[in-house]
């Protein structure tokens, strides 16, 4: 849950005026919110924790990190459902 | 040395222990604050790469971990209840309350669910005028951003049925009370990445000058973690204690503003129970009371619960630093991930949990040493 992963900002929509993006980790696409970097633009990385971008990354250092997480399943644990693991 | 070829840069690696190696001249206790990190040092065996001088202690840094049993109690009692709607990170399933857990909840019929964010527990309760939705709220600094905002939107949009249990906790008073006390052995932090991405570098100038010791803003990378703890060894060499910011690519030394002032409406600080640990004052965020009506606690009465701690856990111990994992005489035996008797042996960031999945069970300097030569950690 303390993870924070990089992702990439692929589309950026309002939403019940909130700002929210479409964001890529390395295949797994999740919805993101960006109220907390509100000017974040599409192509960009940025650190993501639990669905909310915190903090601008360079493309560089989040290719890196997402090549490591996925390489160490981090990925996996951080987006995969222990419900449905259970079952 | 089979780990370093494990690493992203193993060059980089060898250079940075080959520095680490030729700055050392006496022992030196460093804690790294964050489970996370915790993780990236026994999966990589770090701890084994280092010279012998360098020791590193294991901090409170695991929010699962530190969260305390008559929180998981609470929230067990909520999600049992008729109507309602439990939802929670997935790492906080599988720890054990008193009697049971939240999938034990889940089996008996409770309506628990898995979220990835706040906001998806948000949006369960805007499909489900009808039902009571409880999001439990816990973690660092940089969880309670996220969780802050959830709570800001519920008000703004107008969903009555949502609300949060909250048992946030804050990193700097749990430096300062690890300093406190008398059996203290730590003489340098490394400072938790993610955390200071939020709150920036500003909270820690004052520990580090009351106690004289080093703090260094650390990442979670293997080399991240090698250059927090260079740049560590250097200073307590050189004898200074100053913050250093180790991970410039994430933590700016203000922090989120947005993220910060989010947390300083919504939430407002309290002192705080830790598990294992006990209470620390101002350790902790509660709502403020403009967001009362949104505090589960306010929502359900969840008092008269019979809360009991394992007599064999000795995690408290461990998340003080005081106690390795393995030093317990219940772990591996009758404390395992499957069969767990606190929540550091189940919580993806517990430092029971990292031992168990990436060392042997036994740990004599042998058997130790065997590993360093051998088998990789990973």
């Amino acid at each position: 849950m303390c993870l924070a992963v990089p992702g990439r900002v692929l589309d950026i929509e309002d939403r019940d005026g909130t700002r929210m993006a479409t964001v890529d980790f390395g295949g797994v696409v999740k919805e993101v919110c960006l109220e907390y970097l509100p000017d974040l633009r599409v192509g960009e990385y940025a650190i993501v924790h639990v669905g909310f971008a915190l903090q601008r990354l360079d493309e560089e250092s989040a290719r890196r990190t997402l090549e490591l997480f996925e390489t160490l399943g981090l990925l996996q644990e951080e987006f995969g459902d222990p419900l449905e693991a259970q079952q | 040395m089979k780990y370093i070829d494990e690493f992203q840069d193993p060059d980089l690696a060898r250079r940075l222990l080959d520095e680490i190696r030729s700055t050392v001249t006496r022992p030196w206790a460093l804690m790294e604050v964050c489970g996370g990190q915790t993780h990236t040092i026994i999966r990589h065996g770090i701890d084994q790469l280092l010279p012998d001088e360098v020791e590193l202690i294991h901090g409170p840094g695991c929010p699962v971990c530190v969260t305390p049993l008559e929180v998981i109690d609470k929230a067990l009692a909520i999600a049992s209840r008729p109507g309602v709607i439990f939802c929670s990170f997935g790492d906080m399933l599988r720890v054990p309350g008193t009697d049971r857990d939240l999938f034990q909840v889940r089996s008996e019929g409770g309506d628990v669910r898995v979220v990835y964010s706040p906001l998806d527990a948000l949006r369960v309760a805007q499909q489900n005028p009808d039902r009571e939705v409880v999001f439990f709220g816990i973690g660092f600094e940089t969880t309670a951003p996220p969780n802050a905002m959830t709570v800001y939107q519920a008000r703004k949009l107008g969903i009555p049925n949502f609300s949060l249990l909250v048992s946030h906790v804050r990193v700097p008073p749990a430096i300062d009370a690890i300093m406190r006390s008398p059996s203290c052995r730590v003489q340098a932090f490394l400072a938790a990445g993610h955390v200071c991405s939020v709150m920036g570098t500003g909270e820690y100038p004052d520990l580090a000058e009351r106690y004289e010791v080093p703090i260094v803003v650390t990442g979670f990378e293997p080399l991240d973690i090698l250059e927090g703890v260079r740049r560590t060894v250097l200073q307590l060499e050189r004898g200074e204690h100053t913050v250093d910011n180790a991970y410039p690519r994430a933590v700016r030394p203000e922090g989120n503003p947005a993220a910060r002032a989010m947390l300083a409406d919504v939430f407002e600080v309290t002192d705080r129970s830790w598990r294992g640990i006990g209470v620390i004052p101002d350790s902790g965020w509660r709502l403020s009371p403009r967001y009362r009506e949104y505090d589960a606690e306010h929502r359900f009465s969840v008092t008269g619960i019979d809360t009991r701690e394992p007599a064999a856990c000795r995690s408290g111990e461990v998340l003080q630093g005081l106690l390795k994992p393995h030093e317990c005489e219940a772990f591996g035996t009758s404390c395992t991930p499957r069969t767990p008797l606190g929540a550091t042996m189940v919580s993806s960031e517990g430092a029971c949990a990292a031992y168990y999945l990436y060392r042997r069970l036994d740990l004599t300097p042998a058997a130790a040493s065997d590993s360093l030569e051998g088998s990789a950690v990973v």
